[in-house]
């Protein structure tokens, strides 16, 4: 027979949520319900999640109805065991002698305490499951409200909790008043603002049609798509495609609980602003939904996402009144536009005088002045690079913040200032290295595409890691506060992806010397290091390969070291390199018994004088051709040199008895052998490999 | 100059903050003048952030404040940018539970029925670093144009309020340009009254004053007269509050002054980044203290706990 089953309805229904929490506070309220009813033994079916700005709901499937019963069983002492050790097991169980079963294990006869546990109905147990769930729910932040201790994102108004079709008695305690379970949702805010009779819902889609029945899209899914075909269905009857990413789709599907789409237009004025700042005021400021024409040039239409079912009067006041918003916005930024650009931008840089980098970092004219000295020495090693070009570009780089446009749209930052070297006649090359200086900012954004550039980019960064970990500021667990690892990522990403041959440690000694430090900190250049070995083993490199190819620390050519990696990995996985770690695996297994039976290292010399077999002078003389052994050569090529290695050692292992009853000659193949160990461990640290 | 715009009848500029008295005093709010001191918002008014945090249990006010912002004056030639403009405060302790709805109703009162527009409540959590004070909510938009605040407090001066009170800012001159439907503050209708019969617009009233104080804010100001000012105002505060019995409230008008000083020096550009968190540093202390004070003076008064508690 089938177990009984019932479907579990939790809604609750609170002010306005922050739209970037939503996605997020769905899942957790599934993954939280899941762990819990997974902890208490009840089984159940699918579950469903959603949240719209003032729900945030969960239905799960055929929730087990009742427990199961158990049997709890407890070992106690033989049967032959003192009275006293029995009469200490009958009063932890709290039985008598007679219900405690003899029982033949294997390693004697004990006594056992069995005890059935009666499984509980699961509509007693929801209600403290609930009410933790909640009174712990994980959000970023929360607050109180009225007379309450208890938190939530935004003040609750009402927990629903609907259990095979029936209310549920409970009551969340919200230090203070209780809020008791009832079973009434809520229409649209403004559109349907009516109670809902939850108790007919028998499916997750009863609950979704109920409440679209009431202009609440609840599915946060659905309202994303309803809003990206929507706004890309007029994007196609106004001769154009939609501009907006996905990401700011779904937060202004946040904003909503029934999208209602409307077009609005940009005055012909504001079209000749830069396409970035049009883009900042109506999508980043106003959450518009940005259009472009089919070349890819910014459209004067743009889509407003209102929260309003549609009413021809409403939405013309509606879209005359964002339509003004945008118009001010853009009156602003035209002013700043005009403004900035009627002083060079250069003339800004002593404004940046005052304005601090960060404390005992100096101001950021100061970086400035650091940046053009950086930008050049880098550029020297980047090849097609003009170090005067990369200079320039590095002093200016920070100028546009001290312009009015940055400080009222600080995410245009760069941007604003390549457009105003421009106007200011600066070198097309360094305006172009100005305005993607900032690049990458995080792991899917792409480098910057010019060599000054690329300069620029590498230099910010670096001063910013010398400067703060110069002054004891360096992340600490998942604190990072001023980005440095992201900062890290980006000079390795530069370095790999822009295939820049540089020495790592003489560029981070002149930042620091630029800043007056004496030396680079200790901790630097290995937290560079380990953020290497996380982005290498990122790209597919297993982490024992990494390890083997990055060596003891010595090397700090970061675009070498991948390749090493790179080379290393796919050296491994041919023939002759899986051979060749089994050559590896068998001398050094053989000289480490010999060495800890003789108590010494081998030192990898050998007498030719002394060998017996054709094996031996073989081997000799394949190590004695092979290439000088240099860590920062090519290591592809010395691998493959390598590779030839593997012939030799195989037959000398075919052929030989390394411990031969002769002490020199045993010694003399041990030193041979260790030969063989230091070879390959010039080329890469094979001793870091695994099985 | 004489004005140019004459609104419909109950939405000029003096009707909308006459309405929203009128609306607040209907829902029980203690009706207050602003607070006879430069501040920077409503918030400063001890209305507003001492009593959030004592004695009463239940504290419900509201007033107009008028706010200074040295650093956004634009010489009387910006059309939405002021140093000197009106802000109307309310504050219900505890918050209740009906905060949206009260609020709403509110716009009603003033002419602008949330059923024929777009309303928002957009995140946006409050901090205001001088007075250590912050708290979660939003800014309510219409039709895309932020119209108010909305924040449920959570700490002031540092310490924990409870109950919670819920904070309503209404930036009345943004708003009554939107009610008004114009782009120029200079041009809001302030009386509803014709030029030819002496009615003034907003400008008539404030434009020279915007001119003025944007010189002086920005080019006139003595700094180092400011400087010692604001030295003494945080001497002053500071031996307030170390008297056997502590002026919590002579203390905190000081802590106000100085911070009214710092943002005249600020605007005159002579604190640097670095001294700029120093400076905020050193008024969050003095409120900090004063709000201290304030708490610690009405344990002092009364026994154990406050009135209905």
């Amino acid at each position: 027979m089938a177990d009984k089953t019932a479907d579990l309805l939790i809604e609750i229904i609170c002010e306005e949520i922050p739209a970037w929490m939503q996605a997020r506070s769905a899942f957790d309220l599934a993954r939280l319900f899941a762990d819990a009813l997974a902890a208490a033994n009840l089984v159940h079916g699918q579950m469903h999640s959603f949240v719209a700005p003032r729900h945030l709901a969960l239905y799960v499937e055929g929730v087990l109805a009742q427990q199961q019963d158990t049997i709890s069983e407890k070992r106690g002492p033989r049967v032959d065991a003192p009275g006293q050790a029995i009469n200490g097991f009958l009063k932890s169980t709290g039985l008598t002698r007679e219900q405690l079963i003899a029982e033949k294990t294997p390693k004697g006869t004990f006594l056992f305490a069995r005890t059935k546990m009666k499984g509980a109905a699961t509509a007693t147990l929801l209600p403290a499951m609930i009410c933790d769930i909640l009174a712990n729910f994980p959000w970023p932040k929360s607050q109180r409200w009225g007379t309450n201790s208890f938190r939530w994102v935004r003040p609750m108004h009402r927990v629903n909790v609907l259990f095979g079709a029936a209310s549920l008695e409970g009551a969340l305690d919200m230090g203070g008043a209780k809020l008791p379970f009832t079973t009434v949702s809520r229409g649209h805010y403004f559109d349907a603002p009516v109670d809902l009779d939850l108790s007919g819902v028998g499916s997750a889609n009863d609950y979704v049609a109920l409440l679209r029945g009431a202009h609440v899209i609840v599915d946060q899914l659905e309202r994303i798509d309803m809003i990206r075909q929507g706004a890309a269905e007029l994007a196609t009857r106004l001769g154009c495609d939609l501009k907006t990413k996905d990401a700011n789709i779904a937060e202004t599907a946040g904003l909503v609980e029934h999208p209602h789409l409307l077009v609005g237009t940009i005055e012909d004025r504001f079209m000749s602003l830069p396409p970035e700042v049009l883009q900042s005021s109506i999508e980043t400021h106003q959450k518009y939904i940005t259009l472009q024409a089919h070349d890819g040039s910014f459209s004067p239409y743009f889509v407003v996402v209102s929260n309003r079912l549609s009413d021809d009067e409403r939405d013309a006041v509606i879209l005359a009144g964002n339509q003004r918003v945008l118009r001010a916005r853009l009156a602003d930024a035209e002013f700043f536009w005009i403004e900035d650009g009627s002083i060079p931008l250069a003339d800004f840089l002593p404004h940046l005088a005052n304005v601090a980098f960060y404390e005992r970092l100096g101001t950021l004219y100061d970086k400035s002045l650091r940046l053009e000295k950086l930008a050049a020495d880098i550029a020297a090693a980047i090849p097609g690079a003009d170090e005067i070009i990369a200079a320039r570009a590095g002093l200016l780089a920070k100028a546009d913040l001290a312009t009015g446009m940055v400080s009222e749209f600080p995410e245009l930052q760069g941007i604003m200032g390549g457009y105003y070297a421009k106007g200011a006649g600066e070198d097309a090359a360094a305006a172009e290295a100005i305005a993607v200086h900032y690049r990458p900012e995080g792991p899917d954004d792409s480098l910057p595409a010019t060599a000054e550039g690329l300069a620029v980019a590498l230099a910010d960064k670096i001063d910013t890691l010398v400067g703060f970990f110069g002054v004891g500021a360096r992340p600490t667990g998942s604190k990072d506060p001023f980005a440095l690892r992201r900062a890290a990522l980006g000079v390795i990403r530069i370095l790999i992806e822009g295939n820049i041959s540089l020495s790592l440690h003489g560029v981070l000694q002149n930042a620091a010397v630029y800043y007056g430090f004496t030396t680079i900190d200790d901790e630097l250049l290995p937290f560079i290091r380990e953020r290497l070995r996380v982005n290498l083993r990122d790209t597919g490199i297993a982490h024992d390969v990494v390890a083997a190819a990055l060596g003891n620390g010595e090397l700090d050519d970061i675009c070498l070291l991948a390749d090493r990696a790179t080379a290393l990995g796919n050296f491994l996985c041919s023939e002759n390199g899986a051979g060749l770690v089994a050559c590896w695996r068998r001398a050094t297994s053989i000289l480490k018994f010999e060495e800890s039976k003789d108590k010494k290292a081998f030192a990898s010399e050998t007498d030719p004088s002394l060998f017996v077999n054709s094996a031996e002078t073989e081997l000799h003389a394949a190590l004695e051709a092979l290439p000088k052994a240099s860590t920062d050569a090519d290591l592809g090529a010395a691998l493959i040199s390598l590779g030839g290695m593997r012939a030799p050692i195989d037959r000398f292992f075919d052929e030989v008895v390394v411990n031969d009853d002769n002490p020199s000659i045993r010694s003399n193949r041990l030193g041979l052998l260790a030969m063989v160990r230091e070879k390959m461990l010039g080329v890469a640290d094979f001793s870091k490999l695994e099985g | 100059m004489f004005k140019t715009h004459l609104t419909t009848e109950g939405l000029d500029f003096q009707s909308i903050f006459l309405n929203l008295q009128r609306y607040w005093a209907s829902r029980g709010a203690t009706i207050l003048q602003p607070y006879d001191m430069e501040v920077g918002a409503g918030t400063f008014h001890p209305a507003t952030s001492l009593r959030a945090l004592g004695p009463d249990h239940h504290w419900r006010a509201a007033y107009v404040q008028p706010s200074r912002r040295p650093t956004d004056g634009r010489f009387g030639e910006n059309p939405n940018r002021l140093q000197h403009y009106y802000q109307f405060q309310t504050i219900f302790k505890p918050s209740p539970p009906n905060s949206k709805e009260l609020y709403l109703d509110s716009l009603t009162a003033i002419g602008l029925d949330p059923a024929g527009h777009d309303i928002r409540f957009v995140e946006d959590d409050w901090e205001s670093p001088t007075l250590g004070a912050w708290g979660l909510g939003w800014e309510v938009w219409c039709n895309g144009m932020e119209v108010s605040q909305f924040t449920y407090f959570q700490q002031v001066g540092g310490i924990e309020c409870d109950p919670v009170p819920v904070e309503l800012t209404y930036g009345l001159e943004r708003l009554a340009m939107f009610i008004q439907g114009i782009d120029n503050v200079y041009d809001l209708d302030w009386d509803g009254v014709p030029a030819d019969k002496g009615g003034k617009s907003y400008g008539d009233i404030f434009r020279r004053a915007e001119m003025e104080f944007s010189g002086w804010n920005f080019y006139h100001a003595e700094t180092d007269m400011l400087l010692g000012h604001f030295r003494d105002a945080e001497t002053e505060c500071s031996r307030l509050l170390a008297l056997e019995t502590p002026l919590a409230l002579p203390a905190y008008d000081q802590c106000m002054k100085a911070s009214h000083l710092f943002n005249l020096l600020d605007a005159r550009g002579v604190i640097s980044v670095t001294e700029r968190a120093a400076y905020i540093g050193r008024v969050r202390a003095l409120a900090k203290a004063c709000c201290e004070a304030w708490i610690g003076a009405v344990d002092a008064r009364t026994t154990g706990k406050t009135a209905d508690g």
